[in-house]
């Protein structure tokens, strides 16, 4: 297990050395870094000042060391669209309506999720189970972004019910996190069908009913909590899933967090803030993939000889 | 799979029509005449199917509704976008878009990926250890956000798309074809064909190899699919296809400022995309039972 922690975790710095390493190399293999990092309205004093902060006059392993010093210290240089702000200030200032949404997203599918999956997985071959059977398609292949904007139109635009766009009360986090939970909720919701249909099969369940327990406690006491286990390991793609979600959700409603940065910053071309959510995104990803792995290989002993 | 039996319980033969729906069900039928009708159709014969030029549009004809509603005419069946050209020309050009970029990704991808899978797979060793850690590595990289440094750096292009789609996919390939190929490289066939002193590329690629390409093909169909919806996140993002390309994500982002007001300009590539993606789904799903079985977890 030890061992197993240990290769996984050198694995996950070795990712995350790789993502600094792209960030670094894309931005200077394409020609002039300065071209890249700063936009075209730039003038000389701006190129002046990045080339002094990165130390682009020196030898190429000189600045990556500069800048992996840098950016182990969160210093990824200063914005050039919103004028006076380091990047990774923006970035901290930004993650928590991120986070808020995800979190939230991340609550509506399960609430949805679990009582259909466990029911079509009770009812099974029912007009229920088909129901279920459609939603997962769905989640597979309808576009988030695309599901956002229909959203809109339906309930902002025709009916008023919610607002188009922007941060504010709750009524502002119900379209986004659809959209943004559209696919977990899919997921989920196949999971824990299949896991249920397999433990509703095994031999325990049929003591618990001989015991003469209600169907009530053998269905959501006994059954739920054992077929929960494969569910919980899918949050590993989960927090992809919402990561990648939250630059499309949020550039459809405008919700102000990171992924609404750095699509704004791609645009104007400010590269510091770019590689500043990318470097931190990638972070919490990877750290996530690490923490579910070595989780699963707890809950479930081969994961470790694989 | 059950086999369709051509009697009912009590010994009935059953109307020819009957056998025949029984039989026709299982095909994939609906989705490969979805795909039929949504991708292939268009792709291939694009000039001939679509009434106008997808690039050139009329000021004088912007923002006409579709045909079923006031102001809509015949001449624009889908109506037209802000710029006055034909969403239906478009649609049917973004066929061709969406499918030419999922087909090179996956070829070129799934190419690198079964080469190396498949000498790291042979050969076993230091050569699979070093191999398996990239593809470790590389599934653990976060595809949009390589995509948007990658924009950033270097803009958007047709170029930058397949290379973020490249690197995301040739890694599942990789482990796939290892997989099998530790399991037959160790058949008797296998020891024969070394007997009879037959080259490592030689085994590799005329007995290991046609051994895999099942398998290879069930990946492949479910992951144009997700490559479809990939790239048309990527252009909404205006992270993927360049403009003015008619990519269905570029269109839906040139309508998303439109909803209020023109509802069908990113109404209809959105409805393009999840029917096309679903059927690819669907297909996919019936070829893993049937190439395939062992798939079932991918």
């Amino acid at each position: 297990m030890q061992r197993y922690i240990v290769r996984r975790a050198f694995q996950s710095v070795l990712a995350i050395w790789v993502m600094s390493l792209v960030v670094f190399g894309l931005a200077r293999v394409t020609g002039n870094p300065l071209d890249v990092m700063l936009p075209l309205e730039a003038g000389p004093e701006d190129y002046e000042r990045v080339s002094k902060h990165w130390g682009l006059d020196k030898p190429l392993y000189i600045q990556y060391l500069i800048f992996l010093g840098k950016a182990l210290q969160g210093d990824f240089g200063t914005s050039w669209k919103w004028h006076g702000h380091s990047a990774m200030g923006l970035v901290w200032e930004r993650l928590p309506a991120t986070l808020q949404l995800a979190g939230f997203a991340l609550f509506v599918s399960v609430v949805i999720a679990l009582p259909i999956g466990v029911l079509s997985a009770v009812m099974k071959d029912t007009a229920w189970d088909t129901l279920a059977k459609i939603i997962a398609l769905m989640g597979q292949s309808l576009p988030g972004f695309w599901l956002g904007i229909v959203l809109m139109w339906i309930f902002a635009v025709h009916l008023g019910w919610f607002p188009t766009s922007g941060r504010g009360g709750l009524e502002y986090m119900v379209l986004p996190a659809i959209t943004l939970g559209w696919f977990q909720t899919a997921a989920i919701m196949r999971l824990v069908r299949s896991s249920m249909l397999e433990v509703l099969d095994s031999e325990f369940v049929k003591l618990t009913r001989i015991k003469g327990l209600s169907e009530w406690k053998v269905v959501w006491k006994h059954c739920l909590r054992n077929a929960s286990i494969a569910p919980l390991t899918f949050f590993a793609i989960i927090a992809g899933v919402l990561m990648t979600g939250s630059v499309v959700t949020e550039s459809v409603f405008s919700w102000p967090g990171t992924g609404l940065l750095v699509v704004d910053a791609v645009r104007a071309r400010d590269f510091q803030v770019v590689q500043a959510v990318v470097i931190v995104f990638a972070g919490i990803f990877i750290l996530t993939n690490l923490l579910v792995d070595i989780l699963y290989a707890y809950l479930d002993p081969r994961i470790r000889y694989r | 799979m059950a086999t369709a039996t051509v009697r009912t319980f009590r010994g009935h033969a059953l109307p020819r029509v009957v056998q025949a729906l029984r039989q026709a069900r299982r095909y994939p039928l609906v989705p490969v005449a979805l795909l039929t009708l949504l991708l292939v159709i268009p792709a291939l014969l694009a000039p001939v199917v679509a009434p106008y030029d997808p690039l050139k549009g009329s000021l004088a004809k912007r923002l006409k509704p579709p045909v079923w509603q006031d102001g809509g005419s015949i001449e624009y069946p889908l109506g037209t976008d802000k710029l006055g050209r034909d969403i239906l020309s478009r649609l049917i050009y973004g066929a061709r878009v969406s499918l030419m970029v999922s087909l090179v990704a996956i070829v070129v991808g799934g190419a690198i990926g079964t080469g190396l899978g498949l000498v790291s797979g042979y050969f076993g060793g230091r050569t699979d250890a070093l191999l398996m850690r990239l593809v470790d590595i590389s599934l653990s990289l976060p595809t949009i956000l390589l995509a948007l440094v990658l924009v950033a750096a270097v803009g958007p292009s047709f170029a930058t798309v397949i290379t973020v789609l490249v690197v995301l996919l040739w890694a599942r390939y990789a482990r796939l074809v290892r997989a099998e190929t530790l399991s037959i490289k160790e058949r008797d066939f296998i020891a024969r064909a070394r007997v009879a002193g037959a080259s490592h590329v030689r085994i590799m690629t005329r007995y290991i190899f046609p051994n895999v390409v099942n398998s290879l093909i069930v990946l492949a169909t479910l992951q144009v699919g997700y490559v479809i919806l990939l790239e048309s996140a990527l252009s909404f993002l205006g992270a993927g296809l360049p403009r003015p390309l008619p990519a269905w994500g570029l269109m839906i982002a040139d309508g998303r400022e439109l909803i209020v007001t023109a509802w069908w300009v990113s109404m209809f590539p959105g409805l393009a995309i999840m029917l096309t993606v679903l059927a690819l789904n669907l297909l996919g799903d019936w070829l893993r039972d049937h190439l395939d079985p062992k798939l079932r977890h991918v």
